[in-house]
């Protein structure tokens, strides 16, 4: 233990975040005292979060609460603010009024630790045209600071190995989907925010998206997964809310 | 400080490299800059006419002219790398501090307005007969202090710009009214070295175009990450 620790403090003056002296991981103890936060804190804790466009009211007071090891479902119409509840609890929307935590960490107070912790998946692939698939998920790795798989690793995983070498220009939507995919498997995040993950995506597809919501889930981590196909997303989700008019309340689970 | 400078600018370099990248390869943005800038420098000949004094003393107001107008498509394409297919929400994520997001636009953009600015010289030369002056590492220095001026400046308002809907026409109408101490002095000094410094004024234009260097990366430095959140 005090050579683990001597050699943290060392990775810590060295690189900060993630050091390899030979084969040992160095964390940060930046990334240590998020694991303890982790370990005591409510996935997501949502409470009374508002938010509003110009003069129109999206979410009018959202509560919702995800423990640790839960994969939850949300529906609600279109326009409903599914997806501005996920960009508020992943730090790319600030809420109007409310609160909301990640894990015990404040969205607006700590902002970096929030993003060290989820993986966000919208309905946009996020992809650089011009890049190859390879140089896409490389530049994820070199963008990120938690460890990570290797971009190879990932590709194989959701099956574009074949392409690594190719242009995304070229890739259909499903096929970005997929790279999408193994970007979030990349930074294994604890918290998956996936908002409408099974668009375009074939069977196969959907298997690896619900495969990445298990692993997340049997790890310690938690899914919050925005949907209207509740059918590919039953047999991983274990509860389901609803958002209407603003506010979020218990769904029964779909037959 | 959580994050260490080296982590810090390892990202940063991260995204120069993606930038250059992509304009490397997609070739139309360089291209279509490239020719724009050397369009606005025949049309200043045009304007200007046969007369061929005339037209050499307006040579440095004629290629820093030229080289702002490009340079701005530049920029703006720099963010809309980034809106396309919503990459920008995905830069967004990452847990380093977004300044290392400007610092890696910065650098792309100052490669990019580099050799811009390096074809507008040589076409000007061209254009205009002027001859290679005396003091042309002076002249060198100012360009390349006029370069990072430009380039920090576009960089920081075509992040401000990529916020809005109507970035086109906003980027334009914030940054011009911004960069003309920049313009002025890169101009005035850039006259004053090719004339041969007669009135030993080219010193003064220079400090003065690096402390507007230096004011500007230091504002779009600390201010990036404010203009960059929604």
């Amino acid at each position: 233990m005090l050579v683990c620790g001597a050699l943290a403090q060392l990775g810590e003056r060295l690189v900060c975040n993630q050091e390899v002296i030979g084969s040992i991981p160095i964390r940060s103890t930046r990334l240590l005292e998020i694991d303890t936060a982790i370990s005591t804190s409510l996935a997501i804790d949502a409470r009374r979060v508002a938010r509003r466009f110009g003069s129109r009211w999206v979410l009018t007071g959202a509560s919702l609460s995800v423990a640790p090891g839960e994969a939850v479902g949300l529906i609600g119409e279109n326009g409903s603010g599914k997806s501005t509840l996920l960009r508020i609890l992943c730090t790319l929307l600030r809420p109007t009024a409310g609160d909301a935590a990640v894990f015990g960490f404040d969205v607006r107070q700590s902002a970096r630790d929030v993003r060290r912790l989820v993986g966000f998946f919208p309905p946009a692939p996020g992809m650089y045209e011009e890049l190859t698939a390879r140089e896409n998920l490389e530049f994820v790795r070199r963008m990120g600071e938690q460890p990570s798989a290797s971009p190879d690793a990932a590709l194989e995983e959701v099956g574009l190995a074949g392409l690594a070498d190719q242009r995304v220009r070229g890739f259909s939507s499903g096929m970005l989907r997929r790279l999408a995919l193994a970007r979030l498997r990349m930074l294994r995040p604890r918290l998956l925010l996936l908002d409408e993950p099974y668009n375009n995506l074939d069977t196969a597809g959907i298997a690896l998206v619900n495969a990445t919501i298990r692993e997340t889930v049997s790890g310690g981590g938690s899914a919050l997964v925005v949907v209207h196909d509740t059918a590919s997303a039953a047999p991983v989700l274990t509860r389901w809310f609803g958002l209407r008019g603003g506010r979020v309340a218990p769904e029964e689970l779909p037959a | 400080m959580s994050d260490s400078f080296a982590a810090e600018f390892a990202r940063a370099r991260a995204v120069a490299w993606k930038d250059l990248t992509t304009e490397r390869r997609s070739k139309a943005g360089f291209n279509a800059v490239v020719s724009l800038a050397l369009t606005i420098l025949l049309l200043f000949g045009f304007a200007l006419g046969p007369d061929s004094g005339a037209v050499r003393a307006a040579a440095p107001g004629a290629l820093w002219l030229a080289a702002l107008f490009a340079s701005v498509l530049a920029f703006g394409r720099s963010f809309q790398v980034e809106l396309d297919g919503g990459a920008l929400e995905m830069l967004l994520l990452y847990p380093g501090s977004r300044r290392a997001i400007y610092v890696g636009k910065l650098l792309a953009n100052l490669a990019f307005v580099g050799l811009l600015i390096a074809i507008v010289v040589v076409a000007s030369m061209v254009l205009f007969q002027v001859t290679i002056p005396r003091a042309w590492p002076a002249v060198l220095g100012i360009i390349g202090l006029g370069a990072v001026g430009v380039t920090a400046l576009g960089t920081f308002y075509a992040a401000i710009a990529s916020r809005s809907r109507a970035r086109e026409v906003l980027l334009p109408l914030l940054l011009f009214p911004m960069l003309v101490p920049v313009l002025l002095a890169a101009v005035q000094g850039t006259k004053a070295l090719m004339a041969g410094d007669l009135m030993n004024e080219a010193g003064a234009w220079i400090s003065l175009l690096a402390g507007f260097d230096l004011l500007f990366l230091l504002a779009g430095f600390l201010a990036f990450d404010a203009v960059i959140d929604a």
